[in-house]
């Protein structure tokens, strides 16, 4: 005890000290999430992640999204490893050929009720690679899309707002 | 005729070698013109005496002007500081060559893209298996970077036959395309003989996108957003390197704040990843701590690129002739601050890691990729640094680096532990560059000037945090771009992932793979 106690006020403060305007929005924004998600979902909400032919920078952000600076995980939102424990399926990417068919059954696996979030121009109307021979196009031609994050890639403050602003609307 | 230096080292290997032409467009790139006839043997000899695997093996479609295909093969001369490429033509009708792979290991994925994307086929190679348009969804006989291509035609569907290891007791367990955590998609199909590996297989090119064929049309001015989006956490090595081929084909000189600061933007971005994946591997062991460490240094790096130029991921920073954003004094100062700040972090980080006597043990001969493989299959960048092999472009090229006594980091074991060390190293590098580019600066300057629109060919390169990014660039005289052939680091190390897993077992994939992290949309393109 006396060990931990020493140990403690030799190092002092070791928690970073985060740009306060940063905090207040995430708090304020995260706390209106979390009643929100109590409210609509029970208890959390489970997302599952698809990357279909992104440039991985909208992944890098999804991740970040949930480092201890924003941690989305404490406002109730949690990305899950399997389809089967999702209740929502966030898509990235322009929708390679190849990537058809994993997108489709990654969606039919999902258990009832499910919706689908697109994060990132790409996944919008195929964005920079719209033109491509190789691209399938808009997300939404392909499953019923709830809603779009924009951005190229969008910041993780970004995804935190549009899932406020997206969770106020539904009911 | 220039540079008979190397034609006569070439004829000591291969005695029959004539050139049709040996020209030196730039201080930089060496160009051999060989008949189609003379092109194995003269790769054979600059691979051998140079020595360097290939770096770039590609087609170019000249049908419509030279009724013919041509071939070009880079290889890396470090010692004189420049690029040789060998080209041949081929005819249209029937195109092939005969195969490089069986002698030259490297030469093996360039030939399969080729004989998808251009329906050239490399005579003798033994494994013609598509690599990014999938047999299930792209008909046979469809070669999209053919300019004659417009859309796909109903052919054939098959499927993919991947390697079978046999035997009593071998399993096979398939992974992917979708993985469990954030991260793209690639299949992985491991043949197992109780716990070991025996046989990784990877199929890749699910994020496919027809990139360089996005290229072809645009003005050589207008493709950087382009460039920008191939490797998105690579963003800035990227576009510099595409830049850099633009500029060379339209002769200006970058102004020297210009250079400064890409080499200032380029070390922060080989900086937020390597952190985030000293966090990655200490997550893939379940040493949670550490990585929640590492990704608030992340964090605070992908502000400062914010605070700097307006963006996470240093976008919209590169312009072909210099920088769209400049740094003032105050940006230096906030620039020096939090470096400050960033180091106190990363050495606390270290240490921890380096406290950990299980952490370290977990990654000590775990994965190892031996020298001689990493030769053989041409391993490029971080990976092959960590197996000892001496290369990065930042030390063997002329430019802000070599001003600033740039210090490169090697490893000898090959294994997790010596590419988390050169991690270590490099990020510690790339915090006293920047203090050392940032002195440079001065308080202002031209950081651009204004292109001019030529016809050319030019091969563009920079060291990106993974390794060599390498653009070769060709364009007509109204600026338009002919071809765009792009080479990320990811696509020389990925057969190296395969190997170096060998005899682990199956729950120390994620780790080795975490201390490759390779991309999987440069790979795909």
């Amino acid at each position: 005890m006396i060990h931990i106690l020493k140990t403690r006020l030799l190092k002092g403060v070791v928690t970073r000290r985060i740009d306060p305007k940063l905090t207040r929005q995430i708090e304020s924004s995260g706390s209106e999430l979390k009643s929100l998600i109590l409210k609509k979902f029970g208890r959390s909400l489970h997302i599952r992640e698809v990357d279909t032919g992104s440039c991985a920078a909208c992944e890098s952000e999804i991740i970040s999204a949930n480092n201890p600076i924003y941690d989305l995980q404490r406002f109730g939102i949690n990305f899950v490893a399997s389809p089967r424990h999702a209740d929502c399926l966030l898509v990235t990417g322009p929708v390679s050929k190849n990537m058809l068919v994993a997108l489709k059954k990654t969606y039919e696996t999902m258990p009832g009720p499910k919706f689908v979030i697109t994060c990132g121009d790409c996944a919008l109307n195929g964005g920079l690679f719209k033109d491509s021979y190789y691209v399938e196009g808009a997300v939404k031609d392909i499953l019923p899309v709830a809603l779009h994050i924009p951005g190229c890639p969008p910041s993780p403050t970004a995804i935190i707002s549009s899932l406020l602003a997206f969770l106020r609307n539904i009911s | 005729m220039v540079s008979p230096e190397i034609t006569t080292r070439i004829k000591t290997v291969f005695p029959g070698f004539t050139a049709q032409s040996v020209r030196k467009p730039y201080a930089d790139e060496l160009s051999l013109k060989v008949e189609p006839r003379d092109f194995k043997e003269t790769c054979l000899a600059l691979h051998k005496i140079l020595p360097s695997p290939v770096m770039m093996l590609f087609a170019c479609d000249e049908r419509k002007w030279k009724a013919s295909f041509a071939v070009h093969c880079v290889f890396a001369d470090f010692k004189n500081s420049q690029w040789v490429i060998v080209s041949m033509d081929i005819g249209q009708d029937n195109p092939s060559f005969e195969t490089l792979a069986k002698s030259m290991h490297s030469a093996t994925l360039f030939e399969r893209e080729i004989w998808e994307m251009f329906g050239i086929e490399p005579k003798g190679n033994p494994d013609l298996r598509r690599l990014r348009l999938h047999d299930e969804v792209w008909p046979k006989g469809n070669y999209p970077l053919r300019k004659d291509f417009k859309v796909a035609q109903a052919g054939g569907l098959s499927d993919y036959k991947f390697s079978r290891v046999e035997g009593e007791g071998i399993f096979e367990v398939p992974v992917g395309p979708v993985h469990a955590g954030i991260i793209g998609p690639g299949h992985f199909r491991f043949s197992v003989a109780g716990e070991p590996i025996i046989n990784l297989e990877l199929r890749l090119g699910f994020t496919h996108r027809g990139v360089e064929k996005l290229f072809e049309g645009k003005t050589y001015t207008d493709a950087v957003n382009l460039s920008e989006c191939v490797s998105g956490d690579a963003s800035f090595v990227h576009s510099l390197a595409y830049c850099q081929a633009a500029e060379k084909i339209s002769g200006v000189t970058v102004p020297v704040r210009a250079g400064i600061l890409r080499g200032i933007f380029l070390e922060l971005e080989r900086m937020y990843n390597h952190v985030n994946d000293l966090g990655g591997i200490a997550l893939d062991v379940g040493f949670s701590f550490p990585h929640a460490y590492a990704s608030i240094i992340k964090e605070a790096i992908l502000q400062l690129n914010e605070k700097l130029t307006g963006n996470r991921y240093l976008r919209k920073v590169n312009v072909v002739s210099g920088v769209a954003q400049d740094m003032n004094e105050t940006k230096k100062q906030l620039l020096i601050e939090s470096l400050k700040g960033i180091k106190y972090d990363f050495n606390e980080l270290v240490k921890i890691l380096n406290s950990s006597v299980s952490f370290m043990d977990r990654l000590d001969s775990a994965g190892v990729l031996r020298r001689k493989t990493a030769e053989d299959l041409g391993v490029a960048g971080l990976v092959a640094r960590a197996s000892g092999i001496p290369t990065d472009l930042r030390k063997y090229f002329p430019g802000v680096y070599r001003e600033a006594d740039f210090k490169m980091a090697t490893q000898e074991s090959g294994d997790v532990l010596a590419r988390l060390r050169v991690r270590i190293s490099e990020f510690e590098e790339s915090i006293r560059l920047i203090e050392v580019f940032a002195g440079k600066l001065t308080k202002t300057g031209e950081i651009r000037v204004s292109p001019s629109i030529s016809e050319g060919m030019a091969l563009g390169y920079a060291e990106g945090w993974r390794g060599p990014v390498l653009y070769r660039l060709e364009t007509d005289a109204a600026g338009l771009i002919v071809r765009c052939k792009i080479v990320d680091a990811s696509f020389l190390n990925w057969q190296g992932l395969s190997f170096a897993v060998l005899g682990n077992i199956i729950p120390d994939f994620p780790l080795c793979n975490k201390s490759f992290d390779l991309s999987y949309s440069g790979n795909d393109l």
